[in-house]
């Protein structure tokens, strides 16, 4: 007997298919996926002119609700709400109203009153973002900037943005994922994407201890020698290691980390000579990856960062568009209903 | 029925109904006689007298009145959740005539004045009987022996640990002596809370894609093997309470063969739903132990067919909405489960899983010899009593739900199995709507 959830297709998807949240690329088609990368492409341009606006938000207020701390990723998102032509509205909430004892519903609601049309949510609780998106403010977009360990799909979408300009799709890519698996958001989007666009391989290079139970369910293989998994890579992508993973026994020490799967110029030169090297940041050298890789010929973890404001518009707007359809669709047939009433 | 509510004093005849109970196979159509709150008559002596109000029982089973050994009435304290008025009254609904009231209250029911209050609370508002259980260290803490033989005394049918664990394995292994000295029965969830940690979701398929933090089935399965070799040791009677793994149940049974006095039960859920409720982050499947795979649930069913697992429990637990207005991990676990174990469990019969004669036995006499209560239709007996139409169905809702708990298991969809009377020693303790 299953049980009656809502999927989550059901929740951030129009009747026609079209994106009114974005949650999880969970449930995404490739057709969708690709839409957001060539949407985002259109932005690019955007961010070279010397005027980088575009109206496509006017008149719309996007708050920024980051109850998790972020510099970078909220910077982005902040960006690329103003080039739509947003207001914007930025909250820390550890700061303000939760640590007075006020729920997360009623923070939301008070910012729904203030006549909010999108929230981009960063949360360490997995599964915020549905919450909110199904339970407190369905009539708010909710952007999901990260929660937990569950999903961080712009995030992915940008990376595979970087991927797809490097190396001109995804077909036949051999793909490594490096690092801690098990707490990481940023990789579960990842692994989905690339299956989704069609990668050929997807590697996950870890420990035992900094992988999830049953991560082979996903959609990649296990690989814990870092030698073998870097054999023929086009693209490898290192994690970020959080320094608490020392304390909760997972790993002796950051040195024998590096040692093992830290990424090293004498490591990378066992992929593909034209591998790509990735990171979502923010970097620890020396810990996941040596600076000459991070800094080297292969890294384009700047690109990253740049891709990171053109897919963030492209969320953004495919999203608004996808709620204002929905409004006026519910509007037509309500003036429907009404005529055929009077008829 | 003719005439308003069925009282005590009042005799009664049930006709049409198919008898069944868990000691022998159906009977059909047989009447029954209550009169002064037992069976009075069965069969031809029932049909040919006479009796102040009749129930006409066509298309319906008639079994003893549900057992449930683990449930939370949430009094004392948590007036928020529910009561016992309203959850005995959600009970009564269920086909329940007897619970058995989980020690985790605030305060604990580790002393005589907490179970006496139990106690005044069910017999001032409680249409069915409320059987306390006792907390078996002091303030649930896992630290101090409780007065056990003084909550016993007072009333209480068992110790158990609510649904804390017991973190000490030298505690645990004193308090299962001392309740062996007076013959007492502890009634332990097992859960290692090491292993257990901060995970609130099986550790499995759906953790792994949703960033979930997991529960490993070790954290049971650890926690079952040292309680069975403790059980062993001091000889106590060993009650496992609410299984959610497949190994659990293996476990149970090699001990059984061993001679250890082990019995086992398992919610009604966990028979039902997996880890896949979890796929939406529907903070209502937010349990403890948390719903585990396929092949768990598979095995539980199996072990409640061969009567490895003596009792299906309601694992009622109660919530005000705030509890589950959250992000998943935030929430409270726990389900309204009570109104609805017997519909869940004739799904369970519609799809084969189960025979109807297991699922009865699971909620009647299964439970009932756990706590020493006897649960059959004969002559004398106790007019405890379910009578239920399997084909009838009818839809929960939040408004529809008795329990002051509206997190039901099935919400907005419709359910087979209507209970059209509930008679605890005789008289009417839900008649049906």
């Amino acid at each position: 007997m299953t049980a009656n959830a809502a999927s989550p297709n059901h929740l951030q998807l129009t009747r026609d298919g079209q994106l009114r949240h974005f949650l999880t690329l969970d449930g995404l088609n490739r057709e969708l996926l690709t839409d957001i990368l060539d949407t985002a492409d259109s932005f690019i341009e955007v961010g070279e002119r010397s005027i980088k606006k575009v109206p496509l938000l006017r008149g719309r207020t996007v708050v920024n609700l980051f109850f998790e701390a972020s510099t970078r990723t909220r910077s982005t998102f902040e960006l690329a709400a103003k080039r739509l032509s947003a207001d914007v509205l930025n909250l820390d909430i550890n700061t303000s109203a939760t640590s007075k004892g006020e729920s997360l519903s009623d923070t939301l609601l008070n910012l729904e009153a203030m006549a909010s049309d999108m929230f981009v949510v960063r949360h360490a609780q997995s599964g915020a973002p549905h919450f909110i998106a199904q339970s407190v403010t369905p009539g708010v977009a909710i952007i999901n900037a990260g929660d937990g360990r569950h999903a961080h799909p712009t995030q992915a979408m940008l990376d595979m943005l970087t991927i797809r300009q490097h190396k001109g799709g995804f077909e036949g890519l051999k793909v490594a994922i490096v690092g801690d698996i098990l707490h990481s958001r940023v990789a579960r989007s990842q692994i989905r994407a690339l299956n989704e666009l069609g990668a050929e391989q997807i590697r996950v290079i870890a420990p035992g201890t900094l992988l999830p139970r049953d991560v082979e369910s996903l959609g990649c293989t296990v690989e814990y020698d870092m030698a073998k998994g870097m054999k023929d890579l086009d693209v490898v992508i290192m994690l970020r290691l959080q320094k608490e993973r020392m304390e909760g026994a997972l790993l002796p020490s950051e040195r024998e980390f590096y040692r093992l799967y830290g990424l090293s110029q004498d490591k990378l030169a066992l992929a593909h000579p034209e591998c790509i090297v990735m990171h979502p940041g923010p970097i620890n050298r020396g810990v996941e990856i040596e600076s000459a890789v991070a800094d080297g010929p292969q890294s384009v973890i700047l690109n990253q960062v740049t891709n990171g404001i053109a897919i963030r518009m492209a969320v953004m707007s495919m999203a608004m568009g996808g709620q204002v359809a929905e409004r006026q669709q519910k509007l037509n047939e309500l003036n429907e209903l009404n005529e055929r009433g009077l008829a | 029925m003719s005439g308003n509510t069925i009282s005590s004093s009042a005799s009664l005849k049930i006709t049409g109904g198919r008898l069944l109970d868990g000691h022998r196979s159906e009977t059909p159509n047989r009447a029954l006689l209550i009169r002064n709150g037992r069976i009075a008559a069965t069969g031809e002596a029932a049909e040919a007298a006479g009796a102040d109000q009749t129930f006409d029982a066509k298309g319906c089973v008639i079994t003893p009145g549900f057992v449930d050994l683990y449930c939370n009435l949430r009094e004392p304290g948590n007036g928020q959740k529910g009561n016992i008025v309203s959850e005995t009254r959600a009970a009564a609904r269920g086909g329940f005539t007897t619970v058995c009231a989980s020690p985790e209250t605030s305060p604990v029911n580790d002393s005589r004045a907490v179970t006496h209050l139990i106690q005044d609370g069910a017999d001032a508002g409680s249409p069915i009987r409320v059987l306390p259980v006792g907390a078996l260290t002091r303030g649930l803490e896992g630290e101090m022996l409780s007065d056990m033989a003084g909550l016993t005394a007072a009333g209480c049918i068992a110790l158990g640990n609510g649904s804390r664990g017991v973190r000490n394995a030298r505690v645990l292994r004193r308090c299962m002596a001392y309740a062996q000295t007076f013959g007492l029965t502890v009634m332990l969830r097992p859960e290692n809370q090491s292993l257990a940690a901060d995970g609130y979701a099986h550790d499995g398929l759906v953790t792994a894609r949703l960033g979930l933090l997991g529960i490993p089935e070790v954290a049971e399965t650890a926690s079952v093997m040292e309680m069975l070799l403790l059980a062993e040791e001091t000889g106590v009677k060993l009650h496992l309470s609410q299984l959610s793994c497949g190994r659990s149940v293996e476990m149970v049974a090699d001990a059984r063969r061993r001679g250890i006095a082990v019995t086992a039960d398992v919610a009604m859920h966990q028979l039902v739903f997996t880890e896949d409720a979890l796929a939406g982050f529907d903070s209502r499947f937010h349990l403890r132990p948390p719903l585990r795979s396929e092949a768990d649930r598979k095995a539980l069913v199996a072990g409640v067919r061969e009567g490895v697992i003596d009792a299906i429990v309601s694992q009622h637990l109660p919530h005000e909405s705030a509890a589950k207005q959250a992000p998943l991990p935030d929430t409270e676990p726990g389900l309204s489960s009570i109104e609805s174990v017997l519909s869940l469990g004739l799904g369970l019969v519609k799809r084969g899983e189960l025979t109807l004669a297991e699922l009865v036995r699971g909620l009647t006499s299964g439970p009932a010899s756990v706590i020493g209560l006897p649960a059959s239709i004969s002559q004398d007996e106790i007019a405890d009593l379910c009578v239920f139409d399997p084909d009838a169905n009818w839809t929960p809702s939040s408004q529809s739900l008795v329990s002051a708990g509206h997190h039901a298991p099935v919400l907005g969809q419709p359910l087979p199995g209507v209970v059209r009377l509930t008679l605890a020693e005789g008289r009417e303790a839900w008649g049906g709507a």
